[in-house]
């Protein structure tokens, strides 16, 4: 491998690792708030890959009639339970949130699907048409088993991820799909070509990180996502409700899992299937991060980029195998060096 | 009308009763304080007003029966309790948790501001330390500071459990004055307390509970000079702040700690 090589795999792990920054950071995300480690993490952003390609094709998306079916059984599932509970007052503004705002969305969406719209308002509908998806799910999904272990609910989670490949196939068909370039430009840096595609995808997950990170340091709602996952009772004591921070988490997550979606569907082929991987590859990434900690994360996946990028080079049918191995020293690094702070901040 | 009445409440756990038919009300401006040794029920009887745990009875705080309200809603009303393990907001900064303890009525930032203010007029070592971690600070400045969070919300009634528990002699008295101070600036409080002598020389009326049983209720001051509590709570006449945790007493107490 010469130079040149290795400055070209470095791009490219880089960009991949871009990719997985967004991921893995809605992921931690998700995870923080509502100890739900969403392995359908991925499925969000093919999902978002998918609806975009069909937008293209001025076909009706699939995920429009999705978001409909999953919108009308939250419905149900949230109007039953506050009549049981006594809280018939609640349930208007429940009807508006589970069922009139999805149902806006995939509307638009479908109705939007047969015309010839320039490429930015397809992006943001592919992007908005996921968007309701997660929430909605966690809804029917998680909310009822809201206290249960992590374990459970990651199980929980590995069960929703194969459903929703399985609805994916359904939705989308079996083609693999490939979205028309965000960009013809390509940069040079020296003697280094680097497309415009790359640089945007580097460039979108920077500036969405930073306002990510503003948002947490600098809003009230933020501060209150980062309380509840701090402190669940705590949050609680201050009026914080831990499932409103939950959805507020999965729609944040949403929009960086359907982001990435959007910007890796016109470099690389997507499936039905191919969340799966990108959600696992994301997760190393957490992992290496510590799942709690931003910048762990964000570097992890950098790195899991970067490794997969140059495994690939020298082997790219072991890609998978070298990424997956690269995790077992971090786990054992971190078992040793950790000393468990997190649970132990009382008094 | 009392600011809080509690009728018949009970807990279970299981087949533990840690409640049992308890009544009591609190009315507006006084400090009420509930003493008891440990696995009184005390504590539990401050979650299920808060609405954290299942309970039976009536609650009914400001008129209004609470039995469908979530603790969120009790907490935007003005019920507000700071729980024996504080709950703060570890890896946050004071002032963060400050600024959180605003979040039941999402105020203007100005309105922030001046809350703000008036808690770090009232306890100033948390305005020195207010970019520290909740998580570096000393046992009784996590008090001051869950204090100072509930305080943020403007709460009506106080809820208290244990403020002086793991505190330093000096730092109780300190946490006393305070709790003296906040009821002249119209908070009413409910003060669920160990320190028995403490509690009865800085409230208005006193609630014994032993094993989940209201046992004995009256002017904190005739509290002071029963001579059954003397002998059971009061430890004789040791001076304050030594916490009481006689077991030496003709009654029987379980100790479920």
């Amino acid at each position: 491998m010469d130079l040149d090589i290795a400055t070209l795999l470095m791009v490219d792990g880089i960009t991949t690792g871009a990719v997985y920054v967004l991921l893995a950071i809605g992921m931690v995300l998700i995870f923080t708030v509502t100890r739900v480690i969403f392995v359908p993490f991925g499925d969000i952003a093919v999902y978002a890959a998918l609806t975009l390609s069909a937008l293209e094709a001025k076909h009706a998306p699939g995920t429009a009639a999705l978001v409909a079916a999953v919108a009308a059984v939250a419905t149900l599932m949230e109007v039953t339970s506050l009549l049981r509970h006594g809280k018939a007052r609640a349930v208007p503004r429940a009807l508006a949130f589970y069922l009139a705002l999805p149902l806006a969305v995939s509307g638009t969406v479908w109705a939007a699907s047969g015309t010839d719209w320039p490429m930015p308002v397809r992006i943001a509908l592919a992007i908005v048409a996921v968007l309701p998806l997660a929430p909605l799910l966690d809804r029917i999904v998680f909310r009822p088993v809201a206290d249960a272990s992590v374990l459970l609910l990651m199980i929980i989670a590995v069960a929703l991820h194969f459903a929703l490949a399985g609805i994916g196939l359904l939705c989308f068909g079996a083609e693999g799909v490939r979205t028309q370039p965000l960009t013809e430009a390509a940069l040079t840096f020296g003697d280094v070509l680097v497309s415009g595609q790359t640089a945007l995808i580097v460039v979108a997950a920077a500036s969405f990180s930073l306002l990510l990170f503003l948002f947490f340091n600098h809003t009230l709602t933020g501060k209150a996502l980062h309380a509840t996952a701090v402190n669940r009772l705590g949050a609680r004591l201050v009026a914080i409700r831990p499932e409103r921070a939950g959805t507020i988490a999965y729609l944040i997550g949403s929009l960086l899992a359907a982001i990435s979606g959007v910007l890796i569907a016109p470099v690389t082929t997507i499936f039905y299937d191919s969340g799966f991987l990108l959600g696992l590859f994301a997760f190393v990434g957490a992992i290496i991060g510590g799942l709690t900690n931003y910048p762990g994360t964000a570097l992890g996946a950098l790195l899991v980029g970067l490794l997969g990028s140059y495994a690939s080079f020298f082997s790219s049918s072991f890609k998978e195998v070298i990424v997956f191995a690269a995790l077992v020293p971090v786990l054992l690094w971190r078992s040793i060096a950790t000393t468990h702070s997190e649970e132990e901040i009382e008094e | 009308m009392p600011l809080l009445e509690i009728e018949r409440l009970e807990v279970s756990y299981g087949r533990i009763r840690a409640v049992q038919g308890v009544s009591l009300t609190v009315e507006a401006g006084q400090i009420a304080t509930v003493i008891g040794p440990n696995g009184a029920g005390k504590t539990s009887m401050l979650s299920a007003v808060m609405g954290l745990c299942p309970a039976r009875g009536r609650v009914a705080y400001d008129g209004m029966d609470l039995r469908d309200m979530d603790v969120e809603e009790r907490v935007e009303r003005g019920l507000c309790l700071v729980p024996e393990r504080r709950e703060l907001f570890g890896e946050m900064s004071v002032a963060d948790n400050l600024l959180l303890g605003s979040f039941p009525r999402r105020p203007a930032r100005a309105v922030i501001d001046r809350g703000l203010e008036e808690v770090f007029a009232r306890f100033p070592r948390l305005k020195e330390r207010r970019t520290q971690r909740a998580d570096t600070l000393s046992g009784g400045e996590r008090q001051m500071l869950a204090l100072g969070r509930a305080l943020m919300s403007k709460p009506r009634l106080l809820m208290l459990d244990e403020p002086s528990l793991g505190l330093a002699p000096i730092v109780v008295r300190e946490i006393f004055v305070i709790i003296a101070a906040l009821r002249e600036a119209g908070v009413s409080i409910l003060l669920v307390e160990q320190n028995a002598r403490a509690a009865l020389q800085t409230a208005d009326v006193g609630f014994v509970l032993e094993t989940g049983e209201l046992v004995s209720q009256g002017p904190a001051a005739a509290l002071l000079d029963d001579p059954r509590l003397i002998a059971t709570y009061l430890g004789g006449a040791e001076p304050l702040p030594i916490p009481v945790r006689s077991k030496s007493s003709t009654h029987s107490i379980v100790d479920m700690s």
